[in-house]
């Protein structure tokens, strides 16, 4: 462990950020190229989308993973703010190529589709957390509050995870083992807070 | 004299042939059945809409076909395994003459057509569809429907071996469709057997599928093996899954949504990044047509 945590301080944030746009530049060109079959609309949709909880996920790792040892703490404002990155240029897709900018449609949408309404409030509460991202607001906050409120990330990632299990028909494995994932994070926070309250009340 | 051989690059694009054929058509040769470089004989049909059909590259790689997997481009990948020959069809229940019709004799006498139809997806997105098929009336007539028959079910074949999406449970199989009798009568209601003049590729549903133009895509059931005359309306695999959100009538309606998803609009394969969304037609633009079948009944009741 103590060589893990070694190589990861070896691992300057930038390569995380770096390696976080390939995705996205990957889906570039194969937009470029025709490489996304009949329906390019949807496929970008649904990757950006994809990509954007899988960020989200990885984030909700860092924490269980230091309960273990390893520290990879450095890195979660890269993952949150890459998230953040996919889950706009997925809801742009949305709103432009998908929608193509039917804002009467998107309206009516916003206020019944619960697939919608639950992802853009997904999307909603990523906003504050991006703003409050930098050292200054860190500070500003102080340490505690920025704590509470970036506990919104749980509402974005079991939202985006609902969001897609939402939208598909029948059940098919992917948006179900989001939803898994996501579920078995927040468990593991909420069953070693439920240990540490039942220490001290022992 | 030696001639280079022969290569793939010197075969001419499907979209320039047909677009010869068109001009062929054009030219004053309409009444010639079908090109005889192609694989099937048939006739065009005033039914056909003037709409320009998608690419065959689009058609038979985007497909929902849940027994070669739920991925749009499962079934491409996986039907190629899939046997159609020999094949079989079933007709029982209230018919004068049931019994296992091999797929020859199912076709026979049945003149072929080419239909190019809009095609609607619950999902919401569209394709233009040059099918080559039959009425079905045609085939109910030569069989002999009985005075109590009202409805018409329709089952896919089940063989797992060769439809790996049917190890897994994620429908109730087999897959099943119903049509209302006057529906499954109706003239645009077609059998269809081929795609661009050819025979049908597996994964659109070979060798033989039901195309209902005015409703939504997963009632034109695929690959079937069974068709039943009965009195009552028979259970179909969406509804059965999701009664809420997929009705026995699924009639392509704008102004009926999905419970989940808006039905006003969809977006046409094809269309590019670009291309945004159309307006969706009442039944599919086919109201004229059909509109008469459903008088006097509540279509938001009877989605």
């Amino acid at each position: 462990m103590d060589r893990l945590n070694a190589l990861a301080r070896r691992v300057p944030v930038n390569a995380v950020y770096l390696a976080g746009v390939l995705p996205f530049l990957w889906i570039v060109w194969l937009t470029l190229s025709n490489g996304l079959g009949p329906d390019p609309v949807k496929a970008i949709e649904l990757r950006l989308g994809e990509l954007g909880l899988q960020f989200l996920v990885v984030g909700l790792v860092i924490t269980p993973l230091r309960w273990a040892g390893l520290n990879l703490i450095r890195f979660r404002r890269a993952i949150g703010l890459l998230a953040f990155f996919y889950v706009f240029m997925h809801l742009l897709t949305w709103v432009t190529l998908d929608m193509g900018l039917r804002w009467d449609q998107m309206a009516a949408d916003l206020i019944k589709r619960w697939y919608i309404i639950i992802g853009m409030l997904a999307f909603a509460t990523m906003i504050p957390l991006t703003v409050t991202s930098t050292n200054a607001a860190i500070r500003r906050l102080g340490p505690a509050a920025w704590n509470r409120l970036h506990r919104l990330v749980y509402v974005a990632a079991l939202g985006g995870a609902i969001h897609y299990l939402m939208l598909v028909k029948a059940w098919p494995v992917e948006p179900l083992a989001y939803l898994a994932a996501v579920l078995v994070l927040l468990g593991l926070r909420l069953w070693r807070h439920a240990r540490r309250q039942a220490a001290q009340s022992a | 004299m030696n001639k280079p051989p022969l290569r793939w690059s010197d075969v001419t694009p499907r979209h320039l042939w047909l677009n010869r054929r068109a001009f062929i058509a054009g030219a004053g040769a309409a009444a010639v059945a079908g090109p005889a470089m192609a694989g099937l004989t048939y006739s065009p049909s005033s039914y056909s809409t003037s709409d320009e059909p998608n690419s065959l590259e689009d058609i038979t790689s985007y497909n929902n076909f849940y027994e070669f997997g739920t991925g749009k481009e499962d079934p491409s990948r996986n039907a190629g395994a899939l046997t159609t020959d020999p094949w079989s069809i079933v007709i029982d229940g209230m018919v004068d003459r049931p019994g296992t019709y091999d797929l020859a004799d199912v076709m026979k006498d049945q003149p072929l057509q080419e239909r190019i139809y809009r095609f609607r997806c619950v999902e919401a997105w569209s394709m233009i569809i040059p099918w080559i098929g039959f009425e079905l009336s045609g085939l109910l007539n030569r069989v002999g429907v009985q005075p109590g028959a009202k409805y018409v079910a329709f089952e896919t074949l089940v063989r797992p071996e060769e439809m790996p999406g049917q190890r897994s449970p994620i429908l109730d199989w087999p897959y099943r469709e119903g049509l209302r009798l006057d529906e499954a009568m109706h003239p645009l209601t077609i059998m269809a057997t081929g795609l661009y003049g050819e025979v049908l590729p597996n994964q659109n549903g070979a060798p033989i599928r039901l195309v209902v133009p005015w409703k939504y895509g997963f009632k034109s059931i695929k690959s079937i093996v069974r068709i039943s005359l009965v009195a009552e309306e028979p259970p179909t695999t969406w509804n059965m899954l999701q009664p809420s959100e997929y009705g026995f009538y699924a009639n392509v309606n704008p102004t009926v949504d999905h419970p989940r998803w808006s039905q006003a609009s969809e977006r046409r394969i094809g269309a590019g990044l670009f291309g945004g969304r159309q307006d969706t037609l009442m039944f599919n633009g086919y109201e004229e047509e059909v509109a008469s079948l459903y008088s006097g009944m509540d279509l938001a009741k009877f989605y």
